[in-house]
């Protein structure tokens, strides 16, 4: 049953995520992108995630997504061809060297069974008991508060930075 | 595991009457908009087709659907035709977490009035909502059109400002109901409807709401004085009908969610509660149509100053004084 929904998802998110770097016009590919962070959002929802599935659209397809787009209308991006057609050999080189190690990488981790990871102490029944939302809540302002207080305090940088740079 | 026959016959049947009506009212708003402001500007607006006009939406639809469809040359195809339907569709699938009645009893069985309750059906009404932004900002884009392009940038640029806003004005009524669920939600308001406990919340939800609808005095994407049109200038037949099907269905989910967050959904004494949710979800629309014909429309800059230095700040001051209270409790 399981693969019915994830076989679909899985290959929306491969085609979607591939045709960000394939296509020419840059709108293309940020809606390609936006369909990525869509499947992504259906995988979370497969693995009962619901809050982390809604957050994704709402934050990334709904919010940075459009301010890319904005982006792109604004400054007119040409439509350059990618760098596999420009024939353009080092880069070529230097991106084949990177994806095989990236690979490799992968190889290892699922010949390894790292991927399968810890059994921690929240099953689906202990996090549909608890709800999803409040489980979330609970965790980032008990156990996680201080890696969360500082990505906060890192966000906050940024956009302090960005103002300041914009101002100049 | 064998699914109960019964629960996809009440299922598709649920669906098929809201967005039913949901279609139907959508077209009967555009009726009742022409009307009451030609009441309020001593007119009396459509009066030919019909009694009253009341025949008017279905000569209008008519009309749209025989119109001829034009697609700019230098437009980009695809984005072109898409850019209505993204609009149109974010607008008729929020309504699917909305509780619209109790639950009933119907041939001994018990039907929730809700398509379906999620557990996290506020966020999902915010997504879907955050998501009808692509067909304004697209539809700009692809018409290749400097007034279109304007309206699209100017739309995202104001429905960015204004959903934070909005998100923070309805935090204080999810403290206060434990939950995201909408019909959790509506239950907690059993005692008091939550306009009562955050009116500061309802005011900002109501403003931000007009604002996301791209309704007057919010109206700048398509400010017709400055801009033509803006984002619909080039679109013509179905596809500017499904652009205006989207704002008025958006209009009643925003008025739907009002309702539901603030003045206790379907709750109300001596009539029944799809009455209720009826009624409150009318007089809502009815503000909106009433603001509309009474204020003048904003300035950009103003629009921009009054939704991050006057809204935002009033906004999170209302959550944090909602939580010391929560937390005093």
């Amino acid at each position: 049953m399981e693969w019915l929904v994830f076989a679909p998802l899985a290959a929306v998110a491969l085609a979607t995520a591939v045709s960000v770097i394939v296509l020419r016009n840059p709108i293309y590919c940020a809606l390609s992108l936006v369909g990525t962070f869509f499947a992504l959002s259906g995988l979370y929802l497969l693995l009962q995630a619901e809050f982390i599935a809604v957050v994704q659209v709402i934050i990334y397809a709904g919010a940075i997504m459009v301010l890319f787009l904005f982006v792109i209308m604004l400054l007119d991006v040409g439509h350059e061809p990618p760098a596999w057609l420009r024939r353009d050999r080092p880069k070529l080189v230097l991106g084949m060297v990177l994806i095989s190690l990236l690979l490799l990488e992968l190889a290892v981790a699922i010949g390894s069974r790292v991927s399968q990871g810890i059994q921690g102490p929240y099953t689906s029944e202990l996090v549909n008991a608890i709800g999803n939302t409040q489980l979330v809540g609970r965790l980032l302002f008990t156990d996680f508060l201080i890696p969360f207080e500082i990505t906060s305090i890192i966000l906050l940088v940024a956009i302090v930075g960005a103002m300041v740079l914009a101002k100049r | 595991m064998v699914p109960d026959p019964a629960f996809f016959v009440i299922m598709v049947a649920k669906i098929v009457v809201v967005f039913g009506l949901m279609l139907l009212s959508v077209a009967y708003l555009t009726w009742l908009e022409r009307k009451v402001i030609g009441d309020i500007q001593v007119r009396l607006g459509p009066m030919r087709v019909g009694p009253h006009g009341l025949l008017q939406p279905i000569a209008d639809a008519i009309k749209l659907m025989f119109k001829e469809d034009i697609v700019p040359q230098a437009a980009d195809r695809w984005i072109y035709l898409l850019a209505p339907t993204l609009a149109l569709t974010p607008a008729l699938i929020s309504f699917a977490v909305i509780p619209f009645g109790d639950r009933i009893r119907l041939f001994g069985r018990t039907i929730d009035l809700v398509i379906t309750d999620v557990n996290i059906g506020l966020l999902y009404v915010f997504a879907v909502a955050s998501l009808g932004i692509y067909g304004i900002v697209l539809g700009g884009w692809a018409s290749n059109n400097k007034y279109a392009l304007l309206g699209g940038l100017r739309s995202a640029a104001q429905m960015i400002s204004y959903e934070l806003s909005l998100g923070l004005s309805v935090v204080g009524v999810v403290m206060l109901s434990q939950s995201l669920s909408l019909v959790q939600i509506v239950n907690a308001q059993s005692m008091a409807w939550f306009i009562v406990l955050q009116p500061i919340g309802f005011l900002i939800f109501l403003i931000c709401a007009i604002a996301e609808t791209n309704r007057a005095p919010f109206d700048l994407p398509e400010a017709e004085t400055e801009l033509v049109a803006g984002f619909h200038v080039e679109y013509s037949s179905m596809k500017f009908a499904m652009y205006f099907m989207a704002e008025y269905a958006n209009m009643i989910t925003v008025a739907a969610m009002a309702t539901t967050l603030f003045l206790g959904g379907w709750r109300g004494p001596f009539l029944p509660p799809v009455v209720w949710f009826l009624v409150k979800l009318f007089l809502l629309i009815f503000l909106f149509i009433w603001i509309r014909a009474t204020l003048p429309r904003f300035r950009y800059d103003q629009l921009m100053r009054f939704g991050w230095k006057v809204l935002l700040p009033v906004a999170l001051a209302n959550v944090m004084i909602t939580a010391a209270f929560v937390a005093m409790r």
